[in-house]
């Protein structure tokens, strides 16, 4: 199940966010069994206690790197920290993210699409941290972004998608892909997204926090691969009353 | 001569490499990025760009998030 994003073809519809895995020995094998199509990384100021590796690691893999302007809380900051990114892991490409509340973590809907805009006339391809909200991912696609990232519930809550009739709104707004950022907890949270018509899930803490993280991982590669198969597959329209599904003639007696 | 480094008063440095090479050991490390004043260095610029007293430096890398 692959996705197509700013006319590069990714190899899975699933992606990994690597923040809050436990060790990094881990990250090695919770890859192997995710199979993401893209790894988002953070960037941050070096100290002399750093721990390295992190890009040896990814880099071995070669699965592309997405990395976010996570903790900005301005346009300016999330603009200059995508341009210190690019520089470092030589990717056009950033997760865009902007918050406007710490207690939240809810995007600043005007900082992102002025951040956005920015970065966009700046050559970038930019995937937008968003809420579940249609205008506001139509706003983010008008000034071009290459996909929006529609939040299922607050970060690292757990939650899943906790308004799937948004979810909806916003993939018959766009155009663009749109993948659910947020708020997955486990298989079937990636796979409703799946199935309400998003392109692709980014899953980070529903893996890396979980009791057994390559497990998870399986678990959400199988969720996103079983979501989108069935709504290829199109499912039955929702009935208030039974139908019989064996023949209703030809019953004896 | 001091400059401000990811945040905090540190010993100026006569370039980026320089300051670089001190702080990582390295004058041309891998998978890091430099801002002076807000403004991204490119790396090719790094043995040239002076620090004049006061600049702010910010040296990033990619650590595990999002």
């Amino acid at each position: 199940m692959s996705v197509t994003i700013a006319g590069r073809e990714l190899g899975s519809a699933l992606f990994l966010g690597t923040g809050g895995l436990p060790s990094l020995a881990l990250l090695d094998p919770v890859l192997v069994a995710a199979r993401p199509g893209l790894v988002t990384v953070s960037v941050r100021r070096t100290s002399a206690a750093q721990e390295g590796g992190l890009l040896d690691v990814l880099r071995r893999t070669g699965v592309p790197l997405l990395p976010n302007t996570a903790g900005c809380t301005s346009a300016r900051e999330a603009v200059l920290t995508a341009r210190l990114a690019r520089e470092a892991l030589e990717t056009t490409w950033v997760k865009l993210e902007v918050i406007g509340d710490e207690a939240s973590l809810m995007p600043d809907a005007l900082e992102l699409v002025d951040a956005a805009e920015t970065l966009v006339r700046d050559g970038f391809v930019v995937l937008p941290y968003t809420t579940d909200d249609p205008v506001l991912a139509r706003r983010l696609e008008d000034v071009g972004c290459a996909a929006v990232m529609p939040l299922g519930s607050p970060i690292g809550s757990g939650l899943g998608v906790l308004n799937p009739h948004a979810i909806e709104a916003v993939v018959a707004a766009v155009s663009v892909p749109v993948v659910l950022d947020a708020g997955v907890g486990t298989a079937s949270d990636a796979a409703l997204a799946m199935e309400l018509g998003c392109s692709a899930v980014l899953a980070a803490t529903a893996i890396t926090r979980a009791d057994d993280p390559v497990t998870m991982a399986r678990a959400l590669r199988l969720g996103v691969e079983a979501g989108a198969a069935a709504r290829a597959g199109g499912r039955i329209p929702r009935r208030t009353t039974a139908r019989a599904s064996s023949p209703t003639t030809g019953r004896i007696g | 001569m001091t400059i401000v480094l990811n945040g905090a008063d540190a010993p100026g440095a006569a370039s980026v490499a320089d300051l670089l090479e001190r702080h990582l050991g390295v004058r041309e490390p891998h998978g890091v990025a430099v801002a002076v004043g807000g403004e991204v260095v490119p790396r090719s610029g790094w043995p040239y760009r002076s620090l004049p007293e006061g600049s702010v430096v910010e040296i990033v890398t990619a650590v595990q998030g999002g």
